[in-house]
């Protein structure tokens, strides 16, 4: 009994693990639990052209480090001859091209992918700037004072005054006309105005995403602090809650662009979207985390197609157990049938199938005259094996002539264990009958097509590849299933000849 | 239409399943080291001559293919003989010569094979053909049974032989196997052999069955199967009984034969015995088998005690 519960510990200690692994890996590295699933990516470069007076130069480009509503996944520059660098540090990074000499138009492109996060982004911990004091144009203070006035009477906080500001510059009343009238940067207007009323604002460049536009280039916005956080105001649109098409690309003190050995400087920005599926993202994001060096993504693409194959075993397995243990059927070879259904995954079912049962009557049929050559029993085996080779060569080659190209995937077949059970069939023919080489065939096969149908779902093999942990839960199922005592599904019609037995 | 139970009705009759069988019986009760013993007919042989226990005569035992020729000029000059695998299981490879017809040797079949087809026999036998995992085996030549005639009436081809479960030495359950024309003379149940379920307390016909299905006379004879007792029936427990302190099995399937001349002897031992002598009895194995349990450790050191025990107090379970 206590080796019972030691069992179904380990039972629950490996479903708990195997899940939980599976859960966090989901958390962290946000692999999907569906196969399929696919997620926008904006892929944006910035092209900085200019014409270089034949000095050395240098090109300083404020790049975005943490953008409200983004995730940076992925960034890279291309620019013949240059030498390049990543410098700055938090809220002023910048890219770096340097060279030595050059002369006439020079093009720099910096490319960086970005992924739409969903929800609001977090609040991020800084220093807010003291308000600067602002000084307004005589026919402007009155104005300027009235609207800050109108909005502080109808807010209660920072964040509502911000907004009532905003409403009210756009909303065009007499004052905003006049301010708007007399400044032609509106941008500008709407911080002097926020300043005067005492928020800490800063300016900012942002991008405005639409798939497919080239040639753009980046408006300038303001950002106001409501006491927790900063929040983006668009001069045009106001307050901007969830900023799904537009990308914070600069924002601290410095320059934008700075170029020194050349003139002419220009930036403009191009992008598109595009729709990666969710795995490719989330290995690219998460490329240096734990989980990406625990799992199998890191391999060789070769390595890992292999990998797909070997960690679907676990399931052929397991199908082979439930099929044993709880129904009852016979299989010639225990695990021969998973070694079959590997094999339908290469060459899809039918072909397989056709192939695999040709292949094995044609042995059956080479087995029964080998039989009267009175061979040693490891010799008939090796004769078997080479004749196996020669059907399937001969079907292949005979396929391939008749166009039918799959009549090449049966090369797969693992000969050896053909031969063996073609060999064991056939003593099994010999001593008890067709019947029950029909019964232990049949078996096989079903429990073959039960275990390739499993094998071949998408989302199986999506999540044994990508959650290998899950394998762990398998693993406790067979394990659950290896302490089983009841009756098999079958035993339930074998003993069905109890029913009319004599009362004794 | 298929007919089935409800696993319900199954544990109310006390229903033995493979499953259970395995985990809770073989896989607690026989340890894996005594395998060999059992597996191995010349090893059984020659432990139950070592324990007094009466077994068909070994003639001789060829283990390398070199000695096959040697072993040919032997057979030429028997009558009558059984070439069995030491490790073969169910039956499989055991040919029973019964006479000889000139050169030729006759089967119990009926057919007739040349002194060539008993080469080549032994030499696949030699390979592994037979042996569980295919390894290496050996041959083994014994004398014949001769069936005691009180089983005429009901022996088509072959001699019937009686399978008794042992549980930690207690008798639990016993039938009479009668190869038929169906099973091509094999003892063997799912192939179409007569099972004849036993009283465990008397010897006598409880019921029988084949091909699962309950018959009341056998299938080629005719004769009443109802009338069949097994002569001698508690010495043949207790021979079945002595083969737990000999093997150290726990559960185990005895098969036993009665010769006319020597009385039961044991044919061979099977460490993982099968699930259809419930069937030939009418009765599930579970209720016997949770008494032995609970009698705890040693009540009756003897194979008579327990043999006594087990006609008086198991045989109403």
């Amino acid at each position: 009994m206590n080796q019972r519960a030691t069992l179904w510990f380990i039972v629950l200690l490996l479903t708990a693990v195997g899940l939980g692994t599976a859960v966090l890996r989901h958390t962290v590295t946000g692999l999907p639990w569906l196969p399929g699933e696919h997620r926008d990516l904006w892929l944006v470069e910035a092209r900085v052209d200019f014409v270089a007076l034949g000095e050395p130069v240098t090109v300083s480009l404020s790049i975005p480090d943490e953008i409200p509503g983004f995730t940076r996944i992925s960034e890279q520059a291309a620019s013949p001859g240059y030498g390049f660098a990543l410098t700055g540090d938090q809220g002023d990074r910048r890219a770096e091209w340097t060279r030595r000499e050059a002369l006439g138009r020079q093009s720099l492109y910096f490319t960086a992918s970005f992924l739409p996060e969903e929800g609001p982004a977090p609040g991020i911990e800084e220093s807010v700037p003291e308000p600067e004091p602002v000084f307004w144009g005589d026919a402007e203070v009155t104005a300027a004072t009235d609207l800050i006035a109108g909005a502080r009477s109808t807010s209660s906080d920072a964040r509502s005054l911000a907004r009532e500001i905003c409403n009210r510059f756009l909303a065009g009343g007499q004052n905003a006309a006049l301010l708007r009238a007399r400044n032609e940067d509106h941008a500008g207007l709407l911080d002097r105005l926020m300043r005067d009323a005492g928020l800490s604002t800063r300016e900012v460049m942002a991008l405005t995403l639409e798939d497919a536009r080239r040639r753009q280039v980046l408006s300038a916005l303001l950002e106001v602090h409501d006491g927790r956080r900063w929040l983006l105001v668009d001069p045009q649109r106001g307050i901007i809650e969830a900023p799904e098409d537009l990308l914070l690309w600069h924002r601290s003190e410095n320059a934008l662009l700075d170029v020194t050995g050349g003139r002419d400087s220009r930036l403009s920005f191009s992008m598109i979207r595009q729709s990666l599926p969710a795995e490719q993202i989330a290995t690219e994001q998460h490329g240096d985390s734990l989980f990406a060096t625990l799992g199998v993504h890191r391999l060789p693409i070769e390595e890992q197609s292999m990998f797909k194959l070997l960690l679907l075993l676990p399931l052929g397995a397991a199908a082979v157990v439930f099929f044993r243990v709880l129904i009852g059927l016979q299989t010639s070879g225990t695990f021969m049938p998973v070694l079959i259904a590997l094999v339908f995954l290469q060459t899809s079912l039918l072909p397989g199938l056709v192939s695999f049962v040709s292949v094995v009557i044609l042995g059956l049929l080479m087995r029964g005259y080998l039989s009267h050559l009175n061979l040693l029993l490891v010799s008939r085996i090796a004769a078997l094996i080479v004749l196996v080779i020669f059907i399937i060569s001969l079907l292949s080659i005979v396929g391939y002539q008749l166009g039918i190209s799959t009549g090449m995937v049966i090369t797969f077949f693992p000969m050896i264990i053909i031969a063996w059970t073609i060999e064991r069939l056939s003593i099994l023919w010999e001593e008890e009958g067709p019947r029950d080489v029909l019964m232990q065939g049949g078996g096989s096969m079903l429990v073959a097509i039960a275990a390739y149908l499993l094998m071949k779902a998408r989302l199986v093999q999506h999540l044994t590849f990508n959650f290998p942990e899950l394998n762990l839960v398998l693993l406790a199922l067979i394990l659950a299933m290896g302490q089983y005592t009841g009756y098999k599904l079958t035993e339930l019609h074998r003993f069905a000849a109890l029913r009319n037995r004599p009362e004794s | 239409m298929i007919e089935m139970l409800r696993p319900r009705e199954l544990r109310a009759w006390g229903m033995l399943g493979m499953n259970a069988r395995n985990l809770d019986f073989i896989g607690r009760y026989n340890p894996r080291s005594r395998f060999p013993l059992v597996d191995n007919k010349l090893r059984t042989k020659l432990i139950a001559e070592q324990y007094g226990v009466p077994v068909p005569r070994l003639r001789f035992a060829v283990d390398q293919q070199h000695q096959v020729n040697d072993a040919l000029r032997k057979l030429a000059e028997l009558d009558g003989f059984a070439i069995k695998p030491a490790k073969g299981s169910g039956g499989k490879g055991i040919w029973v010569i019964t006479g000889r017809r000139k050169d030729a040797f006759l089967k119990s079949s009926g057919a007739s094979v040349e002194l060539s087809d008993l080469s080549r026999h032994m030499s696949n036998t030699l390979a592994g053909l037979y042996s569980l995992g295919g390894g290496a085996d050996t041959v083994i030549v014994e004398d014949l049974i001769t069936a005691d005639p009180i089983f005429d009436d009901y022996s088509y081809e072959g001699v019937p032989d009686i399978r008794v479960i042992v549980f930690k030495g207690y008798p639990v359950m016993a039938m009479l196997r009668l190869a038929t024309h169906a099973s091509d003379g094999k003892a063997n149940l799912h192939q179409g052999a007569v099972g004849v379920g036993l009283a465990l307390d008397t010897g006598r016909c409880a019921s029988a069955v084949q091909f699962d299905r309950r018959i009341e006379a056998h299938p080629d004879t005719g004769a009443d199967l109802a009338n069949v007792a097994v002569p001698e029936w508690p010495a043949l427990l207790e021979l079945a009984a002595s083969c737990y302190e000999m093997t150290g099995l726990g559960y185990l399937g005895t098969d036993i034969v009665i010769d006319r001349d020597r009385g039961p002897m044991l044919l061979e031992l099977n460490a993982r015995p099968g699930l259809s002598i419930q069937i030939a009895n009418g009765r599930g194995l579970v209720p016997r088998l949770r008494h032995v349990e609970s009698l705890g450790a040693g009540p009756h050191p003897s194979a008579a005690g327990r043999v006594s025990y087990a006609i008086g107090t198991l045989a109403a379970l």
